[in-house]
C-alpha cells in the first residue's frame, strides 16, 4: 500500500512541490543560519588557534580571549614559579591604528610575542620568516594585514615592505595564513618588546601569559595549580573556548538573532508543511474514507500517511542541506560570512525537519482517526 | 489473506440478517432515529434491491449491514458471523475479506492508474504487488476495460469509472457485494450494463448484492426489493409480488 500512498502523494504536483519547497526552505534555514552561527562562534575563539598554547593565564575577571585586563609584568615570573609549568611566556595583545600606504588608516589586531621563544607565533608563515622578529621595528602580518594595508588596491604588501603602526614604521619580515579574527582585524606579530613600543604607552601592559604543563602533567592539572598559587585566571583551550562562548551567548545578541531566525525557520516549516499536508488530507478525505470502508485499518492509514509525510521530509532535507552545501562551497574562498557545519547542526536539522514532517502527519491522522467509513455513503 | 471459494457458506444461512437493528444520530433535540427496529434479510444468490424515499434509513441500513457504522442495538449477521460485540479491528478485517463496495461517486483516487485502484482490496488483503496487479489487470480485461489498464479514471467515461469501481469491488471476491446508487449517475444505456454485471455477480455461489437505489429502471434486475419506509421496513417484495411492484413502479 505504501507505493500506492507515494503515487497519491506525487499524483498531486502542486501540492508537492508546495510541500518540499516548504521544507527545503525550512531546512536551509536552519542549517544555513546554524552554520553562520556556528562559523562566528568558531572567529570568537580564533586566537587560541592563531597563538596555540596549553594554558592561558589572564586576570581573574577576564572570562574571554578577546577580553584584555593588563596584568603586573611580575605575574610572568609567578606563573613560572609554580610547580608543574614547564614554561610562561609573555603576550600582548591590542587594537592598534595602522596606516596604509595610500594614507588611510585600518584597525589591526596587533600581537607581541616572547622574542626569545616566538612562542605563541603563527603556525603557517608563507612568505618569510617568524624568526626575523628578533630583529628592530618588525612584523609578520597576516593575509588580510597584507591586503587590507596593500601598497595599492590589489597589490598586497609583501616582504620587505614597511607601513606605520601607531605613527612608527613597521617592516614586514614575513607573511602568515591565520583564522578570522571574531571582530574582522587583521593579526599582525611582532616580538613582546616591540609591539610595547608600538602600543601607546600604559602603567600595565601585559595581556596574558600563555605556558605549557610539564611533560607527565595535564593542562588541567597544572591550570588548576596556577589558579590556587596565583590567584590568576587559567584556562585550557576547551575552558577557554566554553568561557568565551558562554560569555558571546551572555552577553551579545547575536545568539538570540541567530535562533530566532533558526526557530522561524522551524515554524515557517511546520505552517507551509502542516497546513499543505492537512489541506491534501482534506482533499483526499473521501478516497481514505473509501479505503477505511474497504478494511484500510486506522494503523494502517496512518503509516501511510505518516510515510508520505516524512518522504517529502527527507526530499526536503536533503535539497535543503544541499543548497546550504552549495552556500558553503560558496562562501569557502571569500572566507566571509563565517560558515561552519558541523554533523551535529545537521542531526538537530533532521530531527527539526521529522518533527515537521511527524507533526504534518499527525494533523491529518487525526482527521482520519476520526473519519467513519460510513461517511463516503453519504453523497 | 482472502477467504478461498472452497469455503463457501452453508447456502441456507442468509447472507444479512438484521434484527431489531434501531440507529439514531445525534442526542437531545437533534436526535433523529434513521432504524426504528428494522429487520431485514439478504439471501445467497441474489440480488437485491432497497427502495424508499430520501432520508427513510436505506444508507443507515446498507452501512449497518457492511459493517460501516455502529448500531444502537438489535442484532446484526452477516454470512452466519454475528458483528454485534466484535471487536473494531475483526470488523475491519471482516469487511476486507468479505465486503465489497461500490459507491455512488465512484471514489476511484484519480492520481492512481486503474490497475492500481483495482488493486487495493488485494493489496489490503496482503497479496503481493505484482499478483494483485496482474489480477486486477486481468479482470478489467474481463469487463471490458482491456488496454486501458494504465489509464487514470477522470480519463473514462462515467460508466467506465462504475465498470472500474465495479472490477474494485470484485476483484478479492467478496461474499457480500454493497452498492449505494451505483446507476444514479449514468445514463440509460449505462445503467442497464452495469446492473447486467451486478445482476451476474449476485449469482455466483455464496453470494449476495445488495443495492440501495432511487432508480426505477434498476427494479427488473431485482430477485428481491425493500421497500423502507422512516426508519423501518414498509415491504419485502418477490416472484409475482415483485413483478406486480416494478409494473405499478416503472
Amino acid at each position: 500500500m505504501f507505493h500506492l500512498a507515494l503515487r497519491m502523494l506525487l499524483g498531486d504536483r502542486a501540492k508537492y512541490i508546495m510541500l518540499i519547497g516548504g521544507l527545503t526552505f525550512s531546512a536551509l534555514l536552519m542549517t544555513q543560519q546554524n552554520g553562520v552561527f556556528q562559523g562566528l562562534l568558531a572567529w570568537t575563539t580564533s586566537h587560541m588557534r592563531n597563538m596555540r598554547a596549553s594554558i592561558w593565564v589572564v586576570d581573574s575577571r577576564v572570562e574571554q580571549v578577546n577580553e584584555t585586563k593588563a596584568l603586573r609584568d611580575t605575574d610572568v615570573n609567578r606563573v613560572r614559579s609554580v610547580a608543574g609549568v614547564d614554561f610562561a611566556m609573555p603576550l600582548f595583545q591590542s587594537v592598534l591604528k595602522a596606516r596604509a600606504a595610500d594614507g588611510s588608516e585600518k584597525l589591526i589586531q596587533m600581537i607581541g610575542i616572547h622574542a626569545g621563544t616566538l612562542f605563541g607565533g603563527p603556525t603557517q608563515i608563507l612568505a618569510g620568516e617568524l624568526e626575523q622578529l628578533r630583529m628592530a621595528n618588525t612584523v609578520v602580518i597576516d593575509e588580510l594585514a597584507a591586503e587590507r594595508l596593500g601598497r595599492a588596491a590589489g597589490i598586497p604588501l609583501t616582504v620587505g615592505d614597511t607601513f606605520e603602526i601607531n605613527d612608527r614604521e613597521a617592516r614586514v619580515v614575513g607573511v602568515c595564513r591565520t583564522e578570522r579574527h571574531f571582530f574582522g582585524y587583521p593579526y599582525v606579530f611582532s616580538s613582546y618588546d616591540q609591539a610595547l613600543q608600538f602600543a601607546p604607552r600604559q602603567r600595565k601592559m601585559l595581556s596574558m601569559i600563555l605556558a605549557e604543563p610539564k611533560a607527565g602533567l595535564t593542562a588541567d592539572e597544572v591550570a588548576n595549580a596556577i589558579r590556587s598559587e596565583t590567584g590568576l585566571a587559567a584556562y585550557t583551550v576547551p575552558q577557554f573556548e566554553k568561557s568565551t562562548i558562554s560569555w558571546i551567548w551572555r552577553n551579545t545578541g547575536i545568539p538570540a538573532s541567530f535562533m530566532t531566525t533558526i526557530i522561524l525557520g522551524f515554524i515557517v516549516g511546520i505552517a507551509i508543511a502542516g497546513q499543505t499536508f492537512y489541506s491534501f488530507v482534506l482533499e483526499n478525505l473521501r478516497h481514505l474514507g473509501a479505503l477505511k470502508a474497504m478494511g484500510a485499518s486506522n494503523g494502517l492509514l496512518s503509516a501511510m500517511l505518516l510515510f508520505q509525510a516524512f518522504t517529502v521530509g527527507l526530499i526536503g532535507y536533503g535539497l535543503g542541506l544541499g543548497l546550504t552545501a552549495a552556500f558553503g562551497f560558496a562562501v569557502a574562498d571569500h572566507g566571509q560570512p563565517p560558515f561552519r557545519l558541523l554533523p551535529d547542526s545537521l542531526i538537530r536539522t533532521f530531527v527539526a525537519i521529522l518533527l515537521i514532517s511527524g507533526f504534518a502527519a499527525l494533523l491529518g491522522i487525526r482527521k482520519v482517526a476520526k473519519l467513519e467509513p460510513a461517511v463516503v455513503f453519504r453523497g | 489473506m482472502i477467504t478461498s471459494a472452497s469455503t463457501l457458506p452453508d447456502p441456507t444461512t442468509p447472507a444479512v440478517s438484521l434484527r431489531g437493528v434501531v440507529k439514531a444520530f445525534g442526542t437531545g433535540d437533534a436526535r433523529t432515529v434513521a432504524l426504528k427496529g428494522a429487520d431485514f434479510t439478504a439471501a445467497q444468490g441474489e440480488l437485491h434491491l432497497l427502495v424508499g424515499p430520501s432520508g427513510c434509513g436505506k444508507t443507515t441500513l446498507l452501512s449497518v449491514a457492511a459493517g460501516t457504522l455502529d448500531w444502537d442495538s438489535g442484532t446484526v449477521d452477516v454470512f452466519g458471523t454475528r458483528l454485534n460485540g466484535l471487536p473494531k479491528s475483526k470488523v475491519t478485517a471482516f469487511r476486507r475479506q468479505h465486503v465489497g463496495f461500490i459507491f455512488q461517486q465512484f471514489n476511484l483516487i484519480p492520481t492512481l492508474d486503474l490497475t492500481e485502484n483495482v488493486s487495493v482490496p488485494l493489496l489490503l488483503n496482503g497479496v503481493r504487488r505484482h499478483e494483485a496487479e496482474e489480477r486486477s489487470a486481468a479482470l478489467l480485461q474481463r469487463l471490458g476495460l482491456g488496454g486501458k489498464e494504465r489509464k487514470r479514471p477522470t480519463q473514462l467515461s462515467g460508466g467506465q469509472q462504475q465498470r472500474v469501481a465495479i472490477a474494485r469491488a470484485l476483484v478479492h471476491e467478496p461474499r457480500l457485494l454493497i452498492a449505494d446508487e451505483p446507476t444514479s449517475a449514468l445514463d440509460r444505456e449505462t445503467g442497464h450494463q452495469i446492473m447486467e454485471i451486478l445482476s451476474t455477480a449476485a449469482r455466483s455461489p455464496g453470494r449476495s448484492v445488495i443495492i440501495v437505489t432511487h432508480d426505477p429502471r434498476t427494479y427488473g434486475y431485482a430477485d428481491r426489493l425493500t421497500e423502507m419506509e422512516d426508519g423501518g421496513i414498509a415491504g419485502v417484495h418477490h416472484g409475482q409480488a415483485l413483478r406486480d411492484f416494478i409494473s405499478i413502479h416503472h
